[in-house]
């Protein structure tokens, strides 16, 4: 019974946060920046707006235009209701599993990236290659932090692996800083942040995601972006309960357990939306010849990962 | 402090990060940057000397971590900073191959020093082993750095990471007498001020630091 219950309140917690989340991380860039910056809450009145109005379709536009905002949301937020942010104990809990996830998103990166080309502008074209290049390098970096954190867990469902942690399992491994730090860069590659993507820009050299979703307007958008603001806080929430799962509430825990898990949950995922708007700040977009230097990084960060298992006997 | 499962793997995580700042160095195009990451090697591995001192319960580790602090975390990276603003040298690095290749090569070389390491160490505990395989791993991207970089100051660099490799080798282990490492700080610093002088001299005669030029002077080659 508390499963259901818990599975319908994430499935709504993560929509219902995620714009608040992005809110905050350009809140902090615009104060860093020395702006006073909008409120963190403006995603939600933008949103709001786009809903408003109505949705402008080019007349060269197929049906995969106009289904590819709600097969990528949907699928985004599939992959974000599954993942144990609070609790553990889930109805999905069982379904979830690492390598589902990498799936999910891969749907939803292809949808994209057809809608970008369906139109036939250059730059939708130009946007979706440039996507297509960063999830090609991204992709295997992320199933080799998969493979190691499965080497040392023995599982791919994010439950267990956070049951495993929980239970002590593992100590503080070099395994488990490195899977972290690739983890990380993947994040913000597949998100779109500095220093792979700008996602304040439309300037046409340097656009990346907001290249392929630049036909769109009014409830098309909004889903756009949405699935852009749940992919993000997905990626908090992921680094989140795998890597500092403390305060995740056991099966069969009480409502209170659960009430602090969900506070660790939010104050997890601000300290990780402070630090990216911090991270951000310090640092320049880099050149598009060079993605594959920093995620060819991730990828070998994912790879000593698992190399080191094999030494420390972990495995 | 007795020796823990906790303490052995804060001491790993500490080597680890100075393999990290040594991939850092193959991945940086700038000389700055370079030195920056130097710097922070350094720093990371007078934390690792100065962890093991705690959990040795090794006073003479402390020395060893002040003399990494002092020499190389700070006297070392400044001198060359000085040293490449007083020179004017061109400050981005030109690379013999590709970063990402270099970085493949790395991890090549990570797994042979684990693949070598661990028939050596069959007797010993898994974690000494794992010591060994970092500090070898950090060893060997220092002769990649070397091998890789034309500039003759990232080929420095290059080489005081390798020393760094040694020093880490050397706290890991038990037992090893203070007298030696304060010898390989200080004979470290002498070829430092030996290259510097060598900069000078190499500038002054060919007007660049890039080490490909100099080829054509060898005599091997008509």
């Amino acid at each position: 019974m508390n499963a259901a219950v818990w599975q319908l309140v994430q499935v709504f917690l993560v929509v219902a946060i995620s714009p608040l989340i992005t809110g905050w991380v350009r809140f902090v860039k615009s104060r860093l920046n020395g702006r006073a910056g909008a409120s963190p809450f403006q995603p939600y009145r933008d949103t709001y707006r786009l809903l408003q109005k109505e949705a402008v379709v080019a007349h060269s536009a197929s049906w995969v235009f106009r289904a590819a905002p709600y097969v990528t949301f949907t699928a985004v937020w599939l992959a974000a209701a599954i993942i144990p942010t609070f609790t553990t104990d889930m109805v999905l809990a069982p379904a979830a599993d690492l390598i589902a996830l990498v799936a999910l998103l891969g749907v939803a990166r292809f949808w994209t990236a057809l809608a970008g080309m369906d139109v036939g502008t250059s730059f939708g074209g130009l946007g979706a290659s440039r996507e297509m290049m960063i999830a090609s390098l991204a992709e295997p970096a992320m199933l080799m932090v998969t493979f190691s954190l499965s080497l040392i867990s023995g599982t791919t469902a994010p439950a267990q692996i956070i049951a495993f942690i929980l239970g002590g399992g593992v100590g503080i491994e070099v395994s488990m800083g490195l899977a972290l730090a690739a983890l990380v860069m993947v994040a913000i590659a597949e998100n779109g942040r500095i220093p792979i993507d700008n996602p304040a820009t439309h300037l046409e050299l340097t656009m990346v995601h907001e290249a392929m979703v630049l036909e769109y307007s009014g409830r098309h958008l909004a889903l756009m972006e949405g699935a852009g603001m749940v992919r993000l806080t997905l990626y908090m929430a992921l680094i989140g309960a795998i890597f500092v799962p403390w305060g995740v509430a056991a099966p069969g825990g009480s409502v209170v357990e659960a009430m602090i898990g969900l506070a660790a949950f939010l104050a997890k995922s601000f300290v990780l939306a402070t630090a990216l708007g911090v991270f951000e700040t310090m640092i320049a977009k880099m050149r598009v010849f060079r993605y594959a230097d920093f995620l060819g990084g991730a990828l070998l960060l994912g790879l000593l990962a698992t190399i080191f298992l094999y030494v420390s006997e972990a495995v | 402090m007795p020796i823990t499962q906790l303490s052995y793997d804060m001491a790993h995580l500490i080597g680890a990060t100075v393999l990290m700042a040594g991939f850092q160095l193959l991945y940086q195009r700038r000389l700055f940057a370079v030195l920056n990451t130097f710097a922070f090697q350094a720093l990371a591995l007078a934390a690792a000397a100065a962890w093991q001192a705690h959990i040795q319960n090794a006073p003479h580790l402390y020395v060893t971590a002040a003399i990494a602090l002092l020499f190389k975390a700070m006297i070392v990276p400044v001198a060359l900073h000085w040293l490449v603003e007083k020179l004017g040298i061109h400050r981005t690095v030109e690379t013999a191959m590709s970063i990402g290749w270099t970085m493949m090569a790395g991890v090549a070389l990570v797994a042979l020093s684990i693949l070598l390491v661990l028939p050596v160490t069959a007797n010993a505990a898994a974690l000494t082993r794992e010591s060994l395989a970092l500090a070898m791993s950090v060893v060997l991207l220092g002769l990649l750095m070397m091998i890789t970089r034309r500039n003759a100051v990232s080929q420095v660099v290059g080489f005081m990471a390798l020393e760094n490799g040694l020093i880490l080798a050397a706290v890991s282990a038990k037992g090893m007498p203070l007298v030696v490492e304060i010898s390989i700080a200080f004979s470290v610093l002498v070829a430092m001020t030996l290259f510097g002088i060598f900069f000078f001299r190499i500038r002054e005669r060919f007007d660049t630091l890039d080490l490909s030029d100099l080829e054509t002077y060898r005599g091997d080659r008509q």
